[in-house]
């Protein structure tokens, strides 16, 4: 790529109409993008909170209050790879609470621990392939179809265990307690996660694939892409990870009920969103998402120290997300890629 | 007001007391925070209330904070947060009996008293300090049924508006009051025909009423044990003009029941002060923060405006051992 500098209004030659767009300079390339306003947020927010909560400011608070979000932080990351490739999933969060209260209740009625990390996880991809199943083989639109699993999942929990909680056995409990040179465990595999996937998506073919899926699936399958399969291999991923997020949670709460991260999908959205990811697809990062959850765990703990009332809280945070689609939609109207 | 007319004794007695333990003052500036269930809910303005003003007494600090759902996790990262704010006192309506141990247990590591209000951690009671209920549930069955036999002469049939089927707390009283009619020969001629569930929403519930009246003609009484059930079944009663013949009572908030206690609509109905949990929450903490108060089973102490409190077995408190019974002539005491 060039670095020229933009032809000026005063010179003489006029391009044609035909002529390419001027090559962007360096700077532009590598700081207007959307993940730098997420970047640029993160560095602000402790700056501001300082100021008015200094008490919401501490590292180790920091640290140990991102294990509530890391659940959510994991699966909006295989998410992000979902909305890149132009489909959405609103599932992951009723997956959670299902293969946790199976989970549990397998646990309980004596199951041998590895055989019911085998019964969960095969449960999240049993649920990751039905949700494939509507949206890739039936055609159906993922907006809707993962509002219909969202919905479905979460009564099947609520059917499965009822309005009562399911406990866990004492050694199960407490991962988020445990901590790697200080950090607690829960935030390591979340980082981890959004190394791998982050290599994944930008050093693979098959990360590349993703992108072009999203952007033109059409063209893509011109190309030679199995879009489907990608598309399917995505849902699955995001159906076991949910039940992986699910064990983590469980560990940390000891116990577990249908209602297990509801909402937790409009968070997820929220992550990705707000980590510059485009809702149409073909766009996006996984280092955005990375940033935006712990953006999001701690703009939510420095309001909860401040004492704000829920209804503030939606209200900064819904036109924070107002802002970011502009800022996001805005910086990709413009540049290419 | 009930508490009003203690005003002016408690402020003159806190005066004193003030003025002679000028020195252990700063024992009682600590902070306070009522975690509610969910924002929006009229019930905890109430708690809040009897906090707030307890507090200005005492010279504590109290704030409320609410997570917007009643999910499990929600109120979570609002204990962590008040943990890091250095509060020495949480109190919380919790949303789930088992998910808040941890957070709960780390509180506790740090000094801060916890204490269950207007709820409890049923079966983890080891992670909270004490829990503090309006009244002794147990007798909410029996007293609505003596409220209900004292209206219709303790004879005739009688229907229950309840409120949803699968709320635990109506389905424990109901439970109790059908025991209550079948062993205490006192009411073996009132006869129980029916009970309906309105949901809790006032079309439902009016619904439900009309429906009750209709294939019940030889109906002398409904008890409805929930706010707005019992609001609803008054309103029928009133607009059909039958209160002379069908007697409405239940539990019921004052201040939605004040017209119809007026009118003659409803002649008598029952409740506990939500604001007594918060008032009374607040000077135990100072009790026990100060040492005057020992948190132990059996131990009493007294509370201005609520008399001798005792702490019961799993040192569970309540504000008063049995329900209030609201009528013409005391309603206009009560403006919750």
């Amino acid at each position: 790529m060039t670095t020229e500098p933009m032809t000026s209004p005063s010179e003489p030659i006029t391009p044609s109409v035909t002529d390419a767009a001027p090559a962007r300079p360096l700077w532009q390339v590598i700081l207007i993008r959307p993940v730098m306003m997420t970047v640029v947020l993160l560095i602000l927010e402790p700056i501001v909170a300082s100021i008015f909560w200094p008490q919401s400011i501490d590292l180790q608070y920091i640290l140990s209050t991102f294990t509530l979000t890391a659940p959510l932080a994991l699966m909006a990351l295989v998410l992000t790879l979902v909305i890149i490739s132009g489909e959405i999933d609103l599932s992951p969060a009723s997956s959670m609470a299902l293969t946790a209260c199976v989970f549990a209740a397998v646990l309980q009625a004596g199951l041998p621990f590895p055989l019911a990390v085998v019964v969960c996880i095969g449960l999240g991809f049993v649920l990751g392939l039905f949700n494939a199943f509507l949206v890739v083989y039936l055609r159906l639109p993922s907006l809707i179809a993962t509002i219909g699993t969202l919905t479905f999942y979460r009564g099947l929990a609520q059917v499965l265990a009822g309005d009562a909680s399911i406990k866990f056995p004492e050694w199960y409990q407490g991962l988020n307690l445990v901590t790697v040179l200080g950090i607690p465990v829960p935030d390591l595999i979340v980082t981890l996660a959004a190394i791998l996937l982050a290599l994944l998506l930008s050093a693979t073919i098959f990360g590349r694939q993703i992108y072009q899926t999203g952007t033109n699936e059409i063209a893509a399958q011109h190309a030679g892409i199995r879009t489907r399969l990608i598309k399917t291999a995505l849902f699955v991923t995001l159906g076991v990870v949910s039940a992986l997020a699910g064990m983590m949670f469980t560990s940390q709460l000891g116990t577990v009920r249908y209602d297990l991260g509801l909402g937790g999908e409009l968070q997820m959205v929220l992550m990705a969103m707000l980590g510059g990811t485009y809702i149409f697809g073909g766009r996006g990062s996984i280092l955005g998402t990375f940033l935006a959850a712990w953006l999001l765990s701690i703009m939510t703990n420095a309001m909860n120290t401040a004492s704000w009332l829920p209804a503030t809280q939606f209200c900064l945070l819904g036109v924070l997300l107002i802002v970011s689609i502009i800022i996001t939609n805005f910086i990709y109207s413009r540049t290419q890629r | 007001m009930l508490k009003r007319t203690f005003v002016a004794g408690v402020a003159a007695l806190g005066l004193a007391v003030t003025f002679a333990s000028g020195a252990f003052a700063a024992g009682h500036d600590f902070k306070i925070v009522y975690i509610g269930k969910n924002t929006g809910n009229p019930y905890f303005d109430s708690i809040t209330g009897g906090f707030k003003d307890a507090c200005a007494k005492i010279g504590c600090q109290f704030e409320f904070v609410a997570p917007a759902t009643a999910e499990a996790t929600s109120q979570i990262p609002l204990i962590d947060a008040q943990v890091q704010k250095g509060v020495n006192v949480i109190a919380i309506a919790p949303n789930s009996p088992d998910a808040m141990n941890q957070a709960l247990d780390a509180a506790r590591a740090k000094g801060i008293m916890v204490l269950a209000v207007n709820g409890d951690l049923v079966g983890n009671e080891s992670h909270r300090d004490a829990n503090i209920l309006p009244v002794d549930f147990t007798k909410t069955g029996p007293n609505q049924v003596e409220l209900m036999g004292s209206l219709i002469g303790y004879k005739g049939q009688i229907a229950i508006l309840s409120a949803t089927t699968e709320a635990p707390d109506q389905n424990t009283w109901i439970a109790a009051m059908k025991k209550t009619l079948e062993s205490d020969p006192k009411y073996k001629d009132m006869k129980l025909v029916a009970t309906v569930y309105g949901d809790d929403q006032p079309e439902k519930s009016t619904t439900e009423m009309e429906g009750l009246l209709s294939n019940y003609p030889d109906l002398v009484g409904v008890i409805a044990p929930t706010t707005v059930g019992v609001a609803a079944a008054a309103q029928v009663v009133q607009q059909r003009g039958i209160a002379d013949k069908v007697h409405v009572t239940g539990l019921g908030l004052p201040s939605e029941m004040r017209d119809f206690v007026k009118d003659g609509t409803v002649k008598a109905f029952q409740l506990w002060s939500p604001y007594n949990e918060g008032w009374l929450a607040a000077y135990f903490a100072d009790g026990v923060i100060n040492g005057t108060i020992k948190n132990e089973v059996g131990a009493k102490f007294d509370v201005p405006t609520l008399g001798s409190i005792t702490i019961g077995d799993k040192n569970v408190m309540n504000t008063q051992a049995e329900l209030t019974t609201f009528d013409a002539k005391n309603i206009d005491d009560f403006s919750f």
